[in-house]
């Protein structure tokens, strides 16, 4: 068997570990407080697009299916409701099935939340630790809304085409039949085939005011320009790569609980295991979690780009194949 | 055969796509943001050669392709169909097609051992070893002494194949060949 050996080289672990210590240094100088908090948990991601992982574990209150988390967010936030003021994490994080060239099903995620702060903030902020991470200036920062892009690289408008029409350039595009396919599917499949590869070549892309359908644990606002429901979410790309997802964080119980009953409805119509909901993660929000804002980046592409690596496994230790 | 879905597929998986027998090179999950994942898989078509490139949705699935490469060695041609012998001891022959053979016609030598893929027992393609020896039957007389310089001329071989092979070499000599890029190595 000769597969023992790291996909990562010595090397590149021992730029990879001086990246991270970086990343600690960015945080400690502003004061964000370093956390850590269970992989495992009661409840999971209900995400219709994300598969957790689960196990089985004995617990005193017997046998109890626990969840692996796809990223830190639900213990974090129970910390911010509890008080804890802006915090960050590396945590490892599970999604089952994701493995490519940048993807692996285990990863680091480096999360961290900023209570009262705007999404605004929070971006400028993100932008700064990727560009201390980065050995090159890699350009200006340019923002563009999620239906601009639609607009200029497919000429439709995401928001208000009919879905007929979105399914036939879906199809056409991808060719693969969409017909039956729904409308956030079109758009995820035109965003990530079309749209995607095109971000961060020229400088930091960042996309804004994602669909309100796309929101997941972000509030929604209207848009100032046509009173457009959209998600207060943004994205950061570069090379073509998505990095980090940044939130204005949803802090209505109710509101957050209907988005997780409504995730798993969608899960049994398309026969997907339904998950858990995290109560005390709602528990947490209805004590009172404070507005703000927080960020998920994905620190291994980050690397990888740091090291002008093509792909994830070049820059972690045992890749899942060899895991 | 049995079907594989988009997460098991890998290089090399053989798989039917259109009617034809495909090798997948690469596939690359496409996940924009939070949402729903597509796989964008590089297929070669194992009976023209092309790379295709498609788009599958997450858990899609195709029919496995009962493909083989088998090592075999090179007979002999009767002018329609070219001969090959398995080389695991079964003496077993394969008559394969021009239409197969595809540009490996110029890389044949008695004996040589070529990897042949067959789909549902039939050959599709003949690919030679990267290097093999092989006689020069025509090229202009060799310059004496000239062994150092640059420059180069045609040399016709035993299989048919033309290369440009330094000045030097005469005719009768047997020279070693990367049939990949179909350039002169050294004296065999």
């Amino acid at each position: 068997m000769t597969d023992w050996q790291p996909t990562a080289s010595i090397d590149t672990l021992r730029q990879r570990a001086y990246l991270m210590a970086e990343v600690r240094r960015f945080f400690a100088e502003r004061e964000v407080l370093e956390v850590e908090t269970p992989v495992l948990g009661q409840g999971g991601s209900t995400d219709v697009h994300l598969a957790s992982l689960s196990c089985e574990a004995v617990t005193p209150q017997g046998h109890q299916r626990l969840w692996l988390q796809t990223s830190p967010e639900f213990a974090m936030k129970r910390l911010l409701a509890a008080g804890s003021g802006p915090i960050f994490q590396i945590a490892r994080s599970f999604r089952d099935g994701e493995v490519g060239r940048r993807h692996n099903i285990e990863f680091s995620m480096l999360e961290w939340y900023r209570p009262g702060w705007s999404l605004t903030q929070l971006l400028d902020e993100t932008q700064a630790l990727i560009r201390t991470l980065l050995p090159d200036d890699p350009g200006p920062t340019r923002q563009h809304a999620y239906r601009d892009l639609f607009l200029t690289h497919l000429h439709l408008d995401p928001f208000r085409v009919d879905l007929d029409t979105l399914r036939g350039v879906a199809s056409q595009r991808g060719q693969l039949d969409m017909s039956d396919a729904e409308r956030d599917g079109c758009l995820d499949l035109l965003m990530g085939l079309v749209i995607e590869p095109t971000l961060g070549h020229s400088g930091i892309d960042v996309v804004v005011d994602y669909p309100a359908s796309q929101a997941a644990l972000a509030r929604r606002h209207r848009d100032p320009r046509d009173g457009e429901w959209v998600a207060s979410r943004f994205e950061i790309y570069l090379k073509g790569i998505e990095l980090a997802n940044g939130y204005d964080e949803l802090t209505d119980a109710a509101e957050q609980r209907q988005r997780f009953v409504e995730d798993n409805v969608a899960r049994r119509a398309q026969k997907l295991p339904e998950v858990a909901v995290d109560e005390r993660l709602l528990a947490a929000i209805e004590s009172g979690m404070p507005e703000g804002s927080g960020v998920a980046l994905g620190l291994d592409r980050l690397i990888q780009l740091a090291l002008g690596r093509e792909r994830l496994s070049e820059v972690v230790a045992f890749a899942t194949p060899v895991c | 055969m049995a079907n594989y879905s988009t997460n098991e597929f890998k290089g090399g998986l053989k798989v039917m796509l259109d009617g034809d027998p495909c090798a997948i090179v690469e596939n690359e999950l496409v996940k924009p943001g939070k949402g729903q994942a597509f796989s964008r898989v590089k297929l070669r078509n194992l009976i023209t050669g092309r790379v295709w490139e498609r788009t599958f949705k997450s858990g899609e699935s195709l029919e496995g392709a009962d493909v083989l490469d088998l090592d075999m060695e090179y007979l002999y041609t009767d002018g329609d169909m070219w001969h090959f012998m398995k080389t695991d001891g079964s003496f077993e022959q394969y008559a394969v097609e021009k239409k197969a053979l595809g540009d490996t016609e110029k890389w044949l030598k008695e004996q040589v051992v070529y990897t042949i893929t067959l789909w549902n027992d039939n050959a599709i393609s003949v690919v030679p070893p990267n290097f093999i020896e092989l006689e020069v039957t025509e090229t202009d007389p060799g310059l004496k002494g000239d062994t150092a310089q640059g420059g180069s001329k045609p040399a016709t071989l035993s299989s048919g194949a033309v290369v440009r092979v330094p000045l030097f070499i005469n005719q009768g000599e047997v020279l070693r060949i990367d049939t990949r890029s179909g350039e002169y190595v050294s004296r065999a």
